[in-house]
């Protein structure tokens, strides 16, 4: 059975930390930073890169436009 | 081509614009104008030039779809009277800062509140001192006869577009209702959208990929970028007052007394200079044709010769204050003006004159 | 596979649309806002009708919508979006017009001009944020603020013998026979903003044909507002607005 496997990009200087995107995803795949942006915002990042299926949840309810998904079969 | 007409001022209006190739008006009704939207509706331009009219649910939504036209670099014109204009105050404003051109009609009535249907000038200060919120100001015409009714369509809408600015025509409900013989000018075709792109760049047309997009608005929340749009107007509000003034001065070079009136009462005024002349009264009348700009210079040489000054106006006395203003008390200024609707007599107009200046 | 091998152009499969430039937008973190826009311009891409697209921006939080989607825009006194959407309308009847409007805008300073607009059959397009609440003046109380709740001219609950009930302008709207479309939709789940997304693309199709007003209402959260984190509000949304605001068609004619 292929497999699929995503990875999600975020513009870290867009994003406001809302994790609404957090909220969205069914695999746990993204937390929030520590560090933050230079507009003071803590950002959104992959902190479990192999659970990624590239199903962009986090894209559709992210506010502020700023991931970017990227989706293979292997 | 030209044509000559019996009609009314308000009828001239309605003609004018169509003539002048005018892309919409929005309206709503009011005495003592209504008859600018009727004479549309029943000319249906639509089916000729393309005019678009429509009758507004109010005078603030007429000034608004006004708005929308005019940032589409259209000709829109709406019309009102008193009560109606103040309401569109908002949006001229916002017209103003957004620098848009646009041509407003006010057929004056008397006020303030509902007030009354007869004629007015009352709303000289609200022309010309801008109107509503902020620092602007509008390019005012005085027409004092249906002929000018007419042409100063065409003027206004061409002063709105030279200065991306709104131009008023304040007549009042003598103009209005009166009925003259008028010089209709030929009809000129509507400017297509192609022609708009290039003589009104900044217009809302819908982006294409070789132009960035174009925003009407009127916001800027830093204080430096809004007074940078302030300094503009000022600048053009400058130039206009040194290019756009205009005004007819009869009899004025060897005139002792000098009556200074617009629109309908400086007709009452020639009359009044008549007969004093007959009596040996040497009376000449400045009529300023625009109220912004004022013939601030005109008066200024005109208080050199002259004795005295007398302003009349159908209110309690507007206009008399940049009469004052121009002349600085180098010469008496004094003021005649009925309100709420009456007009004055020639005769009272000279007996006041006499009794005034001349004593 | 890395995800470095993964973040590849041929791989993309979510990404801002072009129509959205990348200035950063200035609502608040998690803003309803923010979706909205970006679905008009994921519509006005695939649609492909960028060039004829002309937007009305609000007074309130939308009012910088101007700053975002590339497009031309008008930007409107209070309320009067609908007024200024007519003229363009019918002077360039082959452009497609939108509004965007806030409560406040729309349901109460601008009820005549949205009603009248709906009521002629505008070929327009109205997109109305309801959030129960004005934003950009600090949270103070809207026509559709829910009976009982907190804002910042109602800091004791929305009394309806003091300040009248919640305004369902849609409903309202659905009612005349100018509006051939008028829906009530949410963009809090991704389910929710695939819904959206098909209602405004049926908008503006029916504005290209031409068919009159259709009005799409997004039931929104204004997490500021409320005081509350953008997951709360969205939990709070479903809990309290969708039972006075429930989603769906009104009308589809």
């Amino acid at each position: 059975m292929a497999k699929i496997k995503g990875a999600v990009v975020v513009n870290t200087e867009r994003c406001k930390g809302c994790a609404l995107c957090i909220e969205a995803c069914p695999s746990d795949v993204l937390g929030m930073s520590k560090e933050v942006n230079t507009k003071g915002y803590n950002f959104v990042y992959m902190q479990n890169e192999d659970a990624c299926i590239g199903c962009a949840s986090c894209g559709y309810v992210c506010p502020d436009a700023c991931i970017s998904v990227y989706k293979v079969k292997i | 081509m030209e044509e000559i007409r019996l009609m009314k001022g308000n009828e001239a209006i309605a003609e004018a614009a169509i003539r002048y190739g005018c892309d919409g008006y929005f309206g709503y009704p009011i005495t003592p104008q209504s008859e600018i939207m009727e004479t549309l509706m029943e000319l249906q331009p639509w089916k000729t030039t393309g005019m678009v009219v429509l009758q507004a649910e109010s005078e603030v939504s007429a000034i608004n779809m006004v708005y929308g036209g005019a940032g589409c670099g259209k000709s829109v014109m709406t019309s009102s009277s008193s009560p109606g204009v103040s309401l569109k105050q908002e949006g001229i404003s916002y017209i103003a800062c957004a620098e848009l051109p646009c041509l407003i009609v006010n057929v004056m009535r008397g006020g303030p509140g509902l007030g009354t249907i007869q004629p007015s000038q009352a709303d000289y200060f609200q022309a010309v001192k801008g109107g509503g919120h902020g620092d602007y100001r509008l390019i005012v015409l005085a027409p004092s006869s249906v002929q000018e009714m007419a042409d100063f369509v065409a003027l206004g809408f061409d002063l709105a577009f030279k200065y991306r600015t709104p131009s008023m025509i304040i007549a009042d409900g003598i103009i209005g209702q009166m009925m003259e013989k008028v010089i209709l000018p030929p009809y000129r075709p509507r400017r297509t959208n192609d022609e708009i792109r290039q003589q009104c760049p900044w217009a809302t047309l819908g982006k294409p990929d070789n132009r960035e997009r174009n925003v009407t608005t009127s916001l800027a929340l830093e204080a430096e970028e809004m007074e940078r749009t302030n300094l503009r107007l000022q600048a053009k509000y400058k130039e206009i007052c040194e290019n756009e003034v205009r005004f007819e001065a009869v009899n004025c070079d060897d005139a002792d007394f000098v009556l200074i009136a617009f629109g309908s009462i400086a007709r009452v005024c020639m009359s009044a200079m008549e007969i004093g002349r007959k009596e040996g009264l040497k009376i000449g009348v400045l009529r300023p044709i625009t109220l912004y700009p004022f013939p601030t210079l005109k008066i200024q040489e005109l208080a050199k010769k002259a004795k005295g000054i007398l302003t009349v106006e159908l209110s309690a006395g507007q206009m008399v204050e940049d009469v004052r203003l121009a002349v600085n008390g180098s010469i008496p200024v004094e003021f005649y003006g009925r309100m709420g609707g009456v007009v004055p007599t020639p005769e009272e107009v000279l007996e006041q004159l006499k009794k005034q200046l001349v004593k | 596979m890395t995800t470095q091998d993964i973040i590849k152009p041929e791989n993309l499969v979510y990404t801002k649309t072009s129509i959205m430039n990348d200035r950063n937008m200035h609502y608040c973190p998690g803003c309803s806002h923010g979706v909205v826009h970006k679905l008009i311009g994921e519509v006005i891409e695939e649609m492909g009708i960028k060039e004829t697209v002309i937007g009305i921006a609000p007074v309130g939080c939308a009012v910088f919508a101007y700053n975002y989607l590339d497009i031309d825009w008008q930007e409107a006194a209070h309320g009067r979006a609908p007024a200024i959407a007519t003229a363009i309308s019918r002077l360039l009847p082959e452009n497609c017009v939108f509004t965007y409007q806030g409560d406040g805008d729309l349901a109460a300073i601008g009820t005549a001009e949205t009603i009248h607009a709906c009521n002629r059959g505008e070929n327009i397009v109205i997109f109305f944020i309801n959030n129960a609440i004005y934003g950009m003046t600090g949270g103070q109380m809207a026509p559709t603020t829910l009976e009982g709740m907190k804002t910042a001219t109602c800091p004791y609950g929305r009394d309806v013998k003091l300040n009248g009930f919640p305004l369902k302008i849609s409903d309202l709207l659905a009612q005349l026979d100018g509006t051939c479309y008028v829906t009530r939709q949410s963009v809090h789940t991704v389910p929710a903003i695939r819904k959206s997304k098909k209602a405004i693309r049926k908008a503006f199709e029916n504005a290209m044909a031409k068919k009159g007003t259709s009005v799409v209402e997004f039931v929104s959260t204004c997490n500021s507002g409320w005081k509350m984190t953008p997951h709360q509000a969205n939990m709070w949304m479903e809990e309290n607005m969708f039972k006075k605001y429930p989603l769906g068609d009104l009308k589809d004619k």
